[in-house]
Order: C-alpha cells, then sequence, then structure tokens
C-alpha cells in the first residue's frame, strides 16, 4: 500500500501538485488520469523519489519515504519496478542483459539461476528467442514488454507505469494493458499506471484518481467513471465526438 | 556570471562526491571498466598513432628548415623533435584531440542516457547512476591514456625521424644523435603527470554535461559541444599550472 499525505510541488515558483491525499492499495491496477501537463508524470516521479516533494508525505507500508536518506531510500527502490514511457532500456545492452541487470547489481545467484529467472520473466510477457536482440532491434511493443520484464525480474512490490500504451497500436496497447493488470493480480502488486488513455481506463481502471492543474478532482473506478456528474471530469472522459455521442444516448 | 559559475562548479562538485562513492557491486563495476578501456581506450588507438605520426613529421621538417644554418649542428632536430612530442604534443595535444573524440562521445552517451531515461531507470532500482556510468569512464582512462601517451610519442618520433632522413636533408645517425643527447628522464614522467589530469579533467567534465543534460537531441548536442570547449580550456589552463609546478 502506498499513501500520499498533502503532497505539494513546485518548480520556480509554479505549483504543480497541491495537496495531494490518495491511497493506492495492493492487488489492484491504480490508475491516474488527467490530461497532458495535469501534473501525472510530477506526482509519480514524485512518490518514486525521482523528484523531492515541497511539503507532505509518501508512506510506503508503514515507512515514511520522504524522510529517508539516500541510503536508506535503497531498500525501498530494490522492491520498485519501473515501467518508463519510452521503455527506458539500456541501449548497450541485450534483452537478456537488460532483464538480468537488477539481479547482477543486487543479488548474488549463480548465473544459471539468474539465467532461468530471465527466461521466466521474458517468457511471462511473451518475449520468446529474443535475448540476444538489442533494445533498437525491437519494436514498441516488444520494448515495453521487456521493460515489463526488467521491472518485474526482482519481484516487487511495487509497480509503476508511465503511460505504458503511449506510441502502441491499440491492439498492442490492450495486450501491455491485460499484462500489467495479470502481473498486478499474480503477485499483490501495488501497481500505480499513468495514463490519458481511456482504453486503458474501462479495461483496467480499478481504482481510477483524476487529476486535473494539480488537484485530485475525482476518485472511482470504472463502473463509476461513466456515471460521475464531476464536470471536470466528464470534459476528460467524453472529449471525444463519439463518447459524447454515446453519453447522450445513454 | 560569477554566479551561475560558482552554481555550476559547485553541482560539479557534488557529482564527483556520488561518483567517487563506494560502488554497490564491484565486479559489475570492474567489467563496466574493462569495456570503457576498450571504448575509450583501445579505440583511440588509431587516431593518435595516426596524428601523433604527421605531428612528428610536421615538427622535425620545421625544426629542420628553422636550422638550416651551419652554425646549429643538425643532431638539434632530432632533439628538437624529442623534446617537442615528449614535452607538449604527445601529452597537451594528444590531450585536446582525445577531448574532441572521448569527450563528447562521453557527454553525448549520458546525455542521451538521460533523456530517453535510462538514469531514471537505474536511480529507480537503487543504483547510484553517477557512480555506475562515469567512476569507469574515469578509471578506464586513468589507466589507458598514459599509454596513448607513450604511443604518440614513439609515434611521433618515429614520423619525426622518417620525414627528416627522407625529406629534411639529415642522417639516421645524426637524428639517433639527437635522440639520445642531453635526455632528461623526467620529461616523460612529467608527460604522464600531464596526461593523467587531462584525462580526468575530459572524462568528469564530459560526464558532467551529459549528466545534467536537460530537454532534447538539440541539448545532447549543445552538452557535447560544451563539453569539448570546457575540456580544451581547462587543459590549456592545468598545461600552464602544471608546467609551472613540475619544470621550475
Amino acid at each position: 500500500m502506498i499513501r500520499i499525505k498533502n503532497l505539494y510541488k513546485s518548480f520556480n515558483g509554479r505549483i504543480v501538485l497541491k495537496d495531494i491525499n490518495v491511497t493506492f492499495e495492493p492487488g489492484k491496477t491504480n490508475l491516474i488520469i488527467g490530461q497532458s501537463g495535469s501534473g501525472k508524470t510530477v506526482l509519480l516521479k514524485t512518490v518514486v523519489g525521482l523528484l523531492e516533494p515541497d511539503s507532505g508525505e509518501i508512506w510506503f507500508e508503514e515507512t515514511l519515504f520522504t524522510k529517508l536518506s539516500f541510503t536508506e531510500r535503497k531498500e525501498i527502490r530494490k522492491m520498485i519496478g519501473m515501467l518508463f514511457q519510452g521503455s527506458a532500456l539500456f541501449d548497450s545492452l541485450t534483452v537478456e542483459q537488460n532483464v538480468r541487470f537488477p539481479l547482477d547489481m543486487f543479488t548474488n545467484k549463480l548465473m544459471e539461476e539468474k539465467t532461468e529467472r530471465v527466461n521466466f520473466c521474458l517468457k511471462r510477457v511473451n518475449i520468446l528467442n529474443s535475448n540476444h536482440l538489442y533494445p533498437s532491434e525491437l519494436s514498441g511493443g516488444m520494448k515495453k514488454r521487456v521493460a515489463i520484464a526488467r521491472a518485474i525480474s526482482l519481484n516487487p512490490k511495487y509497480l509503476f507505469c508511465d503511460e505504458p500504451n503511449s506510441g502502441l497500436d491499440p491492439i498492442t496497447a490492450i495486450l501491455i494493458d491485460e499484462l500489467i493488470k495479470e502481473i498486478t493480480e499474480e503477485y499483490n502488486i501495488t501497481t500505480i499506471v499513468n495514463t490519458h488513455d481511456m482504453n486503458s481506463v474501462m479495461e483496467i481502471g480499478e481504482k481510477i484518481v483524476f487529476i486535473s492543474d494539480g488537484v485530485i478532482y475525482w476518485e472511482g473506478n470504472k463502473n463509476e467513471i461513466l456515471n460521475s456528474d464531476n464536470e471536470k471530469l466528464n470534459d476528460f472522459v467524453f472529449a471525444n465526438s463519439l463518447a459524447k455521442q454515446l453519453k447522450m444516448k445513454s | 556570471m560569477f554566479t551561475h559559475f560558482f552554481e555550476g562548479f559547485g553541482s560539479y562538485i557534488l557529482l564527483l562526491k556520488k561518483v567517487f562513492s563506494k560502488p554497490e557491486k564491484p565486479s559489475l563495476y570492474y567489467k563496466q571498466t574493462v569495456r570503457e578501456i576498450i571504448a575509450l581506450g583501445f579505440d583511440s588507438v588509431g587516431i593518435i598513432t595516426i596524428i601523433s605520426f604527421f605531428m612528428g613529421a610536421a615538427v622535425g621538417l620545421q625544426t629542420a628548415y628553422n636550422t638550416e644554418n651551419p652554425i646549429y649542428p643538425t643532431y638539434l632536430i632530432g632533439l628538437g623533435t624529442r623534446d617537442s612530442m615528449i614535452l607538449e604534443f604527445s601529452s597537451s595535444v594528444a590531450a585536446l584531440i582525445l577531448a574532441g573524440k572521448v569527450g563528447s562521445n562521453i557527454a553525448s552517451e549520458i546525455g542521451t542516457m538521460r533523456i530517453t531515461e535510462q538514469i531514471d531507470a537505474l536511480e529507480i532500482m537503487g543504483v547510484n547512476s553517477a557512480s555506475y556510468l562515469i567512476l569507469p569512464k574515469i578509471i578506464a582512462t586513468l589507466f589507458f591514456n598514459p599509454f596513448l601517451t607513450l604511443i604518440s610519442i614513439i609515434m611521433g618520433i618515429s614520423g619525426g625521424y622518417i620525414a627528416c632522413t627522407t625529406l629534411g636533408g639529415i642522417t639516421s645517425k645524426d637524428f639517433v644523435y639527437g635522440l639520445q643527447y642531453a635526455f632528461v628522464p623526467f620529461y616523460i614522467t612529467y608527460s604522464i603527470i600531464k596526461t593523467l589530469f587531462f584525462a580526468f579533467i575530459i572524462t568528469s567534465v564530459s560526464s558532467y554535461q551529459g549528466y545534467y543534460v536537460s530537454g532534447g537531441s538539440l541539448e545532447v548536442g549543445r552538452a557535447s559541444t560544451k563539453a569539448v570547449v570546457f575540456s580544451c580550456l581547462l587543459i590549456l589552463l592545468f598545461n600552464v599550472i602544471l608546467t609551472q609546478l613540475l619544470l621550475k
């Protein structure tokens, strides 16, 4: 479980996150949705510690993450897997080396054990016979799947995904969404996904947090989102004409 | 302007502090260092060999044309080529060339890793990204650049020898005599000491420029240019300081 209390973040005097209070539960895909520039990525990067908040608290279970030193945070970070918008695979390493990297860095397992784990993770994300390819030789969807394999190689307790569907076709996007949902349930991970893709919201949104101008305006699930009377949320959800027509009919 | 300079210098020092902190897993750093020795060291042998050879040839011929007077003994050409190569060309000029080749390579590699979030990925995993990416590069260049300097000295003197004995009108015997005449072994030590300083400047300054890139490919290009310019300026500054300190 991750709890955020009274979180504020600003850049050069411009407030980007205002009084964020939210709890993300384990075993669920928690979605943060909102327009581009609404503060989703800043919130995600602040939660994982890539950005420091101006004030407020971030709790990982019973540990107050915001008060930990750089060294103390390492222990929490070993329990975090993250899928970046651009996959962020290491260009100089092969698929196998990318997935093995966290194992090499933080475990003392034998090479055979590590290879077994790597193959298991790659198989889990349906990447077969590509161990020796470099990231530049992979398609966008494959890169995302390898990045998920790398993120789960150390059995994380927390999984963060920043725009996992950006740049993907609708079919691959749904496959990635389903994979994230399956992995979350399978390993009882606390997963937080940043997205502005409504398909993702309807596919995997077990808990949805709507953020606009750095403020949380609405919380709920995928069944509640269509019937909400929150004006800002409706402007976002029913932004396109097809969605508007469907809303009118219903 | 001064505020900007001190801010930059402060963050450079803080980066070095991160770079020299205890590695997470020394065995991985060892492998990374070996890779960097190949990428930054071995891959520079070719360019250093070619440039030093022609530099030595030009220095030899210029010395020959400038000492075309019966008052000057011809062995001075060998002596002049040797001392020019050892004292200045093989350390300082080679360092300026390496700042262009290695410095821009480091800045663009680390800069690209920054803008494609690969550095963020390392940080999320709990890896000290500054140390993991930069320390092996510093160790690799500190270890290998002295060899590059020695190769440069040998190739420069060889270039001078071939050019002068075939085009400069000096006998092989006179050139070799000049090479041996009044040789000061400390000059080699001086050259190696300078090389170590320059290697550190090139690697750390270029890494700093790449590590703090923000934006896109345009900024990576700018960082790469800045890495070369600042490295060259610092090399020239430290060349004067070290010469004054070591040859006084």
